[in-house]
């Protein structure tokens, strides 16, 4: 659904009656929406009592599922009303058996505000919910009021305002048009405020606390962080395995080759030209082993020419066709670009090695929010997905740890899109 | 012939002077840093330079950039570029404005001093000389494509080597075939990928180049 904005002075009486109608539905749905709350909260409470006594225990999490449904569609429709969306605050369900769900739910803050809200919404939500609806039909019976006392029998609708104030005739039911008049204008100057009033009750009862917030906070961050600091340990140790079996290794050998020719120098030339070949075979794959190990630390074409440079590189060395497009004002932190560069290095390799894409496609883009979005699309043969390989789970961890995130479409048959945004400034 | 060097670290700045020396070449000038290298290459105006692509004071890509300005300023100043890993980015942009007398090797080909030598001597006279790890990602990227598939297995490693810059006597010495083989080869390469055959040897690497560059 739309976004509904305050009628501009430009979209004029249409579009202002447009949304007012709008409204009017939602304060009518509303309003029925805080009967039900009545309902579930009899129906909840009902089900904790009777866990409490040792029975209804499916009814219990039944009723919290219906409850926590019911809290979201009122989340989602709050969210519309104010600057930001409303959270979801619950604590996450543990799996196994029911008892620990339960015991989770009950010891979740979320819960019982969810039951004070359910609590004030049966009291308070034919006010803040359905005042408009209420205003609306008031005004209309109002309004309508000659036809309603011409219409109906002598004893019913005689006395709108009170015993003392009895009307005589449909001449004198007139009196009351002005009132619906009144009441409708109300109505409509009261829609948009009462729709926020409404939106920032449920937001005071369903948004998850600062704490709680902050809470999740520290939990994702401790996650996220002991990731970090599990794969930069496994990091260290592969280059540490790496160079001791290889440059360390050949320099060795190296070592051995020299040391043999120089004594064979004068008794056996032949050899020695042997050994001095060898060593210099030595040197070029302990270099080229080197090599491949700083690539996979820093590739030196990074710290040259930035991200945008670096990607170009990539495309250029990659054996099917890649297109890249890169938006980008001048150099983004350094491990920002590290982590951007190795995460689309690891999705080409993935699609020239699993899903054999015939072209590529990179696109970097830096938004106006202040994260890198990046993009890399293939034709190849879909089917990649997060349980299928280690290459794409490697990647969610490494953007976890700056609040990255990394999504895969890729249908059997392709193609294959994997979208990663990446925050440049972090909390 | 005159040769200028730029290389920041001094073990292989030493390293590389000795070997030019012994095989007659005069060192003008060896640098260690871009902006000396900049002014170096303007005052001597060198029949070849020997450079580092990495140096101070960034220590990024500074001696590919002074190589690329110097040459902007003076087209086809011959120059070989060294480093500790090729990329095929700095082999399009030295090769981009097609003036030849380039070169850009892996430090690790020094080692094979003949052919470091004949390198040099090659991108002097005007050749352009490609490292074979730069040619095999090229060759790498039209695998699957027609002409390409058509070589024979043979003609492929000549065509690997004219992209590296090696003349015709020089492949021919290399894979144990006369000259004329090679010559009868490289026709047959030409015909196959389409392209205007040339007798002399840096025209047709240009042109080779220009092709698996596409």
């Amino acid at each position: 659904m739309p976004v509904i904005h305050t009628t501009s002075r430009r979209g004029g009486l249409r579009a202002g009656l447009a949304q007012r109608m709008e409204l009017l539905g939602w304060s009518l749905l509303l309003l029925l929406a805080s009967l039900a709350a009545f309902a579930l909260l009899v129906l909840w409470s009902t089900a904790l009592g009777l866990v409490l006594l040792g029975a209804g225990l499916p009814l219990a999490l039944v009723a919290t599922v219906v409850v926590r449904w019911f809290a979201d569609r009122h989340r989602g429709w709050a969210g519309r009303w104010l600057p930001a969306p409303v959270a979801r605050p619950y604590l996450p369900l543990p799996p196994g058996n029911w008892f620990r769900r339960l015991w989770v739910i009950l010891k979740d803050p979320a819960t019982w505000r969810d039951w004070a809200w359910l609590a004030v919404d049966s009291a308070v939500g034919w006010c803040t919910a359905g005042g408009p609806f209420l205003l609306f039909a008031a005004g209309l019976f109002y309004l309508l009021y000659p036809l309603v006392f011409a219409l109906t029998p002598p004893q019913v609708f005689r006395t709108p305002l009170g015993p003392r104030f009895h009307l005589h005739g449909v001449a004198e039911s007139f009196a009351m048009v002005p009132l619906g008049l009144l009441l409708l204008v109300l109505w409509y100057v009261g829609a948009v405020p009462f729709a926020r009033l409404n939106a920032r009750l449920v937001r005071l009862l369903l948004a998850p606390t600062e704490q709680a917030r902050l809470r999740a906070r520290v939990a994702q961050l401790a996650a996220s962080r002991a990731e970090t600091v599990d794969s930069q340990a496994g990091e260290l140790r592969r280059i540490e395995r790496d160079l001791h079996d290889g440059a360390q290794a050949r320099l060795a050998s190296l070592g051995m080759s020299l040391g043999l020719a120089e004594q064979l120098l004068a008794d056996d030339p032949q050899a020695v030209a042997r050994l001095l070949a060898e060593a210099r075979e030595s040197t070029s794959t302990a270099l080229a082993e080197l090599r491949d190990l700083v690539r996979g630390i820093h590739p030196p074409v990074l710290a040259d020419r930035g991200l945008d440079g670096a990607i170009q590189a990539l495309a250029l060395a990659c054996p099917v066709p890649t297109t890249v497009g890169v938006d980008i004002p001048g150099r983004l932190p350094a491990a920002v670009e590290s982590a951007a560069y190795f995460a689309v290095a690891e999705a080409l390799a993935n699609a020239i090695k699993h899903a054999g894409a015939h072209r590529v496609d990179i696109r970097l883009e830096y938004t106006a929010q202040g994260t890198l979005s990046i993009l890399v699309a293939d034709d190849g043969r879909g089917g990649a997905s997060f349980e299928a390989g280690t290459g794409l789970r490697g990647i969610a961890r490494r953007l976890a740890a700056f609040d990255g995130t990394i999504g895969i479409d890729s249908p059997m048959g392709g193609p294959t899109n994997v979208r990663m945004s990446l925050p440049c400034a972090w909390s | 012939m005159r040769v200028v060097v730029a290389e920041d670290l001094a073990l292989l700045r030493e390293g590389l002077i000795r070997i030019l020396q012994a095989y007659g070449f005069e060192v003008v000038e060896a640098v260690d840093n871009g902006p000396s290298l900049l002014r170096a290459l303007e005052t001597h105006r060198p029949d070849v330079s020997v450079i580092d692509v990495r140096l101070p004071p960034t220590l990024t890509d500074e001696g590919l950039r002074a190589a690329i300005d110097a040459r902007a300023r003076h087209p086809g100043l011959p120059v070989l570029m060294l480093s500790q890993y090729v990329e095929q980015l700095y082999a399009r942009e030295l090769m981009s404005d097609r003036a030849g007398a380039v070169g850009y090797l892996l430090k690790d080909r020094v080692s094979d001093v003949g052919r470091f030598i004949d390198t040099v001597r090659g991108v002097a006279a005007g050749a352009t000389m490609m490292d074979p790890e730069v040619v095999a990602v090229m060759l790498a990227r039209h695998e699957e494509d027609e002409p390409l598939r058509a070589l024979t297995p043979r003609e492929r490693e000549v065509l690997a080597l004219m992209a590296e810059g090696r003349s015709n006597a020089a492949i021919a010495s290399r894979l144990f075939v006369s000259e004329k083989a090679v010559s009868k080869h490289s026709n047959s390469i030409f015909t196959k990928l389409g392209l205007h055959p040339s007798e002399e040897d840096n025209r047709r690497v240009l042109a080779v180049l220009a092709y698996l560059q596409a």
